[in-house]
């Protein structure tokens, strides 16, 4: 026997939880060993907390400097200590009391048999260490190889159950330490090497394993012994040993296992592929990467699942916790789909037809640690391909876990939005399936409406987190059924109106889709007696995915395994075939039976065929007008819509004196019959007629922006126009070429499609041509005068001065946000249009002051404006007036600007602000080029 | 042939200068004369234009109306001669050989209406000439070039189917007996048998003015066109009754010429809403839609060499080239 090492005084302290109380090892370690022959000195019970300090080690080397390092040559007494800690725990095979029973048995004491065990491995671990004859090696390997039961003439089974339990660590330590290129050679056909890795791979697993890594994790560098030992973890797990370790914590029900080697394991066990790529670096091997490893994990789990299964068929009892922890801590790590991803299949169908199955599979996840309980259970509802897998895989896990019920029925629906809509609806059914769940479905409802209708939530939470929480309000009411809705009916409509009101206020149009739709629904479902609410909003891919979501789903009973119930869509389907057919049926007539060649007679495109109606446009701006008020002839009013804008841009003298009553006509216009494109019609002209006389109209219209009696419609009508009468000012012919080309067929024949051999011809002259000075190819648009300098006033500053004086009917600081959003916009558009002119300084000044005011408004869309606003003054206003007249401004700004960048909510302010920021950079980097040589 | 259809034509050339409205429009072939084809075209003011197919210019212009608009232009199968008539009363014979154009002789007329004469010539120096009468629902036939009038057509007492809207004399295959088609304002065609001078057959094939009719004679088959939106192809049998063969709708309402091509492949109508449309005369398929006229199309006319004319409110006659002869 080894002298017994001093202990290191240098513990680093224990984390409380995972390991005993210091003082109970060695008290538990005196009594089991006291009677033994060897009397045991303290110095020995100390020996058993050794492994407590390795295995803290193990865990926390990277965080505590001062490791303790093991001295090769006293290396058997911790291996005694981890062995001798083996009996601390109860194995399998000794059945339920085993160690009370070790204790009490005759043969614990002072026997001959286990002495002689004893003697022996320390006469082959002597041979072993110093040796360096194969032949002799080979033999004590093989004496050794008895004590695993193994060869033709086993060890007594006493014997066999000692050396496992003491004195394998010991003998297994000893051959990783004698691992060196030249000592397996010593044998010819790799007899060595084989028996060598047969003690690793065949005696008990979780001992070979934490040896195993142990061995690993202490080897320096990349070596010989690195890379053997890599492999032969390689081969350990390709053989299925795992499944070993992990079934030997199954086993143990009887007493609380000992927890610290547990954790060991456990950690050793998830962390396996961290520790490896760690090792091994760039010479790791596909067994250890993750993506690997982790469905190895889960099939070893499934196979130890499938013992359990089979032990609880034959009587016994099992523990699944080891795997519920090794799942859980697999998962917490992020390795959800890895692990899930082998075992939610088979899980499936295994647990289809067995009821035993079911509840090994409950208890799995049940056990799961609390801390862990979020990411299997994410993991979980991810990989289930249905509520109906999902409720087979979970039970009631939500009634009985204080925790799994907050994940499901808060977390996921409440505070991430994250999950796909599959999952959503696997979530929600899974709740929806059982009686006993269906509260904690109608809760969840509630607590969605409430947040859906919260003022505040909408105001702050991201668009994606408003359209998830809708979609799982709509998927909620389409499990719920009527009776259960009845019973809360006044809570559920009290959230729902206060929601409709707050999101039709809202300015975004997405917002208020959602209310419109949300509202829809969940009316006709929480109140189907009251008359139905209906919206008109357009349809897209959005609206016919959340109607979809809201189709009832079948309360019970369904065969169908996944996915909603396809709405049946033929119904009208044999109508139409039967009229399509009908018709060509009626088609023929008593045609000519002469023969028909009118291969060569094609029919020409005949989609221009329109039917006409410019049949009494009036010719002159003032019919126009007098039409458009007086005329109670539709097609004649219709046609002096459709005149008015080339007229105005035609006689532009005649305009000019009506302009301001021709301005009144068109703002007050209504849409009496239906026009296609009756706003654009009537936009384009009043934009032209206030092109046409900039400083009188956009007098009026400013003036009327603030006036009574508008609707919100008109007053932003008036924004629109006022913009886009400064961009056709400021930049002339752009809005006209791009819309007269629209306007109905060109005067002139289609001449500009050339035919195609002119194309080819004119690319094989521009190909043979050879030219000496290219230049530019197409010539810009002519230099014209910026007419919008002269009346730039006129269009900005009535507007930006009365925003705070509230009207009777209107309110641009209250509830008028629309508009608010929409005229800073505009104020912003014009100072952009005011691009060097004179009065666009005074404008940007006033602009900036008009942001600073506005700059905590709570609608997303008026920030969005006054950010759009800041980069317009940016862009337009030359950089040294912009530092000379307004650096405090900037500065202001600027501070507020990166404030919005990191904290607002609304993502599109976020990129804005970050627009600005950049403009703001750009700007300082001008001016240091400016001034720095 | 999943291909695209071709885009619809241009024309091959445009004829500007009337400086008014273009209502009647005439090819006279160049097989004799100078050698090159002419267009004659009468405008809202009374004159007609010769124009030079070659050249595209104006050869010639004659004044004979007084200012009044040109509704009809034809010219004589025998000799370099031409019909007018115009709003003025008046039917002008012109001598157009060797560069004259000079107005050999007038018939006065009694009608103010629209309706354009006929006449039907063998070959013979004697020609028939139907003109609106004096009585507003009359149709006067003229022997030429005497003048002589040869009997007037008067629809039977109960009837009162109107103005006569458009005319068209017709020889049939089968007989020699000359028969006339006209239009009327309630909508109907009728088949005068001319020497009887009694209505073969009639048909209501419209509920709105007849405004144009032409008549393929070799097949008996006819085509007319009305105010409204509809055309109606008509046929005559042994009998010499009118029926009704089908009916074509068109996107907008109003059709004021109707020529079929003297191959008779093709026909094209003058439509009030700027168009000209070519259908295929032996299934009224349509072929093209040629919108290039800004006001109504008043007249079409077609050359032996299948050229299309057409000439509109806009002071413009357009000239096609469509489906040419192989």
């Amino acid at each position: 026997m080894v002298p017994p090492r001093e202990v290191s005084p240098h513990c680093p302290p224990r984390p409380p939880e995972d390991v005993l109380p210091r003082r109970k090892v060695p008290y538990l370690r005196c009594a089991f060993r006291q009677p033994r022959a060897q009397p045991l000195k303290r110095g020995q019970c100390d020996q058993g907390t050794e492994p407590v300090a390795r295995g803290y080690r193990a865990e926390r080397r990277s965080t505590c400097p001062r490791t303790y390092t093991l001295h090769p040559s006293v290396a058997e007494v911790p291996a005694v200590a981890t062995a001798s800690l083996q009996r601390l725990r109860p194995r399998g095979e000794q059945g339920p009391a085993s160690g009370r029973a070790a204790r009490l048995h005759p043969r614990s004491g002072m026997d001959p048999v286990l002495s002689a065990v004893r003697l022996s491995v320390q006469e082959a671990v002597h041979v072993l260490s110093s040796s360096e004859d194969g032949g002799h090696i080979f033999s004590t390997l093989g004496s050794l190889k008895r004590y695993l039961g193994e060869t033709e003439n086993p060890a007594l089974p006493e014997e066999q159950e000692e050396f496992a339990r003491i004195h394998f660590p010991t003998v297994l330590r000893c051959l990783v330490r004698r691992l060196r290129p030249g000592w397996l050679e010593l044998l010819p056909n790799r007899q060595l090497e084989q028996l060598w890795a047969s003690f690793f791979l065949t005696g008990p697993a979780d001992q070979a394993f934490l040896v195993l890594m142990e061995a690993i994790e202490d080897v320096a560098g990349p070596s010989f012994r690195l890379m053997k030992m890599a492999r032969l973890l390689a081969r350990f797990l390709s053989t299925g040993r795992m499944a070993a370790v992990l079934e030997g914590q199954c086993r143990q029900q009887a007493e609380p296992a000992f927890p610290l080697l547990q954790a060991t394991l456990l950690a050793k066990v998830v962390s396996l592929p961290d520790r490896l790529g760690n090792r091994l670096q760039r010479e790791n091997l596909a067994e250890f990467l993750p993506q690997n490893y982790f469905p190895l994990l889960g099939e070893e789990v499934l196979r130890v699942l499938q013992g359990v299964v089979d032990s609880l068929r034959g009587g016994s009892d099992c523990s699944v916790s080891f795997l519920s922890q090794v799942l859980g801590k697999a998962c917490v790590l992020g390795r959800q789909k890895e692990i899930l991803g082998t075992l939610v299949p088979r899980l499936t169908v295994l647990t289809q037809s067995h009821c035993l199955w079911q509840r090994v599979c409950w208890r799995l996840v049940e056990r799961v640690p609390d801390r862990a309980m979020e990411a299997v259970l994410t993991g979980l509802v991810e990989a289930a391909p249905g509520p109906r897998v999902l409720s087979r895989l979970l039970g009631n896990l939500v009634t009985k876990s204080k925790k799994a019920q907050f994940v499901m029925t808060r977390k996921l629906l409440l505070l991430r939005f994250s999950c796909t809509i599959p999952v959503l609806q696997s979530l929600l059914g899974y709740l929806a399936e059982d009686s006993q769940r269906r509260p904690l479905l109608v809760q969840a409802l509630k607590e969605l409406l409430e947040t859906w209708g919260s003022s505040s939530a909408i105001r702050h939470t991201p668009l994606a987190q408003q359209s998830y929480i809708s979609k799982a309000t709509l998927i909620c009411l389409a499990h719920l059924q009527e009776a259960e809705l009845r019973d809360c009916r006044a809570e559920l409509l009290a959230s729902l109106m206060a929601g409709v009101k707050c999101r039709l206020d809202s300015s975004l149009p997405p917002v208020r889709r959602l209310g419109m739709i949300v509202a829809e629904v969940a009316s006709a479902r929480i109140h189907p007696e009251g008359p139905p609410l209906r919206f008109q909003y357009e349809e897209d891919d959005l609206t016919r995915e959340m109607l979809a979501l809201a189709a009832p789903w079948p309360v019970t009973d369904s065969p169908s395994e996944a996915g909603p119930p396809v709405a049946p869509i033929r119904g009208e389907a044999p109508d139409n075939e039967t009229t399509a057919s009908g018709g060509p049926q009626a088609q023929p007539e008593g045609s000519d039976s002469e023969l028909d060649s009118d291969d060569e007679f094609v029919p020409y495109d005949m989609s221009g065929d329109t039917e006409l109606k410019c049949g009494k446009a009036p010719a002159y701006v003032r019919d126009c007008v007098e039409a458009l008020t007086a005329s109670e002839d539709w097609e004649r009013w219709e046609a002096a819509l459709r005149a008015l804008e080339g007229l105005v841009f035609r006689s532009p003298a005649a305009t000019r004196e009506v302009s301001v009553e021709l301005a009144k006509v068109l703002l007050h216009l209504e849409e009496k019959t239906a026009v296609a494109g009756f706003e654009g019609l009537r936009q384009r002209a009043l934009v032209a007629v206030t092109v046409t006389d900039p400083a009188r109209v956009a007098e009026y219209l400013t003036a009327q922006f603030y006036a009574l009696n508008y609707s919100l419609r008109q007053r932003m009508d008036i924004l629109d126009v006022l913009a886009l009468a400064a961009q056709e000012l400021s930049w002339p012919g752009r809005l006209g070429k791009a819309q007269r080309t629209s306007l109905g067929p060109s005067p002139q024949p289609s001449s500009t499609a050339a035919p195609a051999w002119q194309a080819v011809v004119e690319e094989r002259i521009q190909s043979k041509t050879r030219r000496f000075s290219k230049g530019s190819a197409g010539r810009g648009p002519a230099a014209v005068p910026n007419e919008f300098n002269a009346v730039a006033g006129y269009f900005f500053f009535p507007l930006i001065q009365r925003f705070d004086k509230p009207l009777v009917t209107f309110d641009l600081l209250g509830e008028d946000q629309l508009v608010l959003g929409r005229l800073a916009h505009t104020l912003g558009a014009l100072v952009y249009l005011a691009e060097n002119t004179s009065v666009a300084v005074p404008m940007g000044k006033a602009l900036l002051e008009f942001v600073w005011v506005l700059r905590f408004h709570g609608d997303g869309y008026v920030r969005r404006g006054l950010l759009s606003a800041i980069s317009a003054v940016l862009l337009s206003l030359p950089a040294e007036r912009l530092l000379a007249d307004l650096p405090d401004e900037l500065l202001e700004t600027r501070s507020w600007l990166a404030d919005v960048a990191v904290k607002d909510p609304d993502e599109d302010c976020r990129l804005l602000a970050v627009k600005a920021l950049l403009l703001l950079e750009k700007l300082r980097d001008k001016l240091l080029a400016l001034s720095s040589p | 042939m999943a291909d695209l259809p071709l885009p619809p034509p241009d024309p091959q050339f445009v004829l500007r200068g009337t400086q008014s409205a273009v209502h009647a429009l005439h090819f006279c072939g160049g097989a004799q004369g100078q050698g090159c084809p002419l267009l004659l075209s009468g405008s809202l003011r009374g004159l007609v234009h010769i124009w030079s197919l070659q050249t595209r210019r104006v050869v010639a212009t004659l004044d004979g109306h007084g200012g009044q608009c040109v509704t009809w232009l034809q010219t004589l199968p025998q000799g370099p001669q031409l019909l007018s008539q115009g709003r003025d009363l008046k039917l002008c014979l012109w001598d157009l050989a060797e560069g004259r154009n000079t107005v050999v002789d007038s018939v006065h007329l009694e009608s103010v209406g629209f309706c354009r004469g006929s006449i039907l010539a063998g070959g013979q120096s004697r020609w028939m000439l139907a003109v609106p009468g004096s009585g507003s629902d009359e149709v006067q036939i003229l022997e030429m070039p005497s003048k002589t009038s040869v009997c007037s057509l008067k629809p039977e007492a109960g009837t009162r189917p109107g103005m006569p809207m458009c005319l068209q004399l017709w020889q049939a295959n089968s007989s020699p007996r000359p028969l006339l088609l006209a239009g009327y304002e309630d909508g109907s065609v009728a088949l005068w048998d001319v020497s009887e001078q009694k209505v073969c057959s009639r048909i209501a094939c419209h509920t709105e003015p007849v405004m144009g009719l032409d008549v393929d004679s070799q097949k008996a088959r006819g085509v007319s066109g009305s105010a409204e939106k509809v055309l109606a192809v008509w046929s005559v049998d042994e009998q010499q009754a009118l029926q009704v063969r089908r009916t074509h709708q068109l996107t907008n309402p109003g059709i004021a010429d109707i020529k079929i091509r003297p191959d008779r492949k093709i026909l094209a109508t003058a439509g009030w809403d700027h168009r000209v449309r070519v259908f295929l005369w032996q299934t009224m398929k349509p072929l093209a839609v040629l919108a290039f006229h800004s006001a109504t199309v008043h007249c079409v006319a077609f050359a032996a060499d299948s050229l299309l004319a057409a000439g509109s409110g806009d002071h413009r006659i357009s000239i096609w080239s469509l489906y040419p002869h192989t």
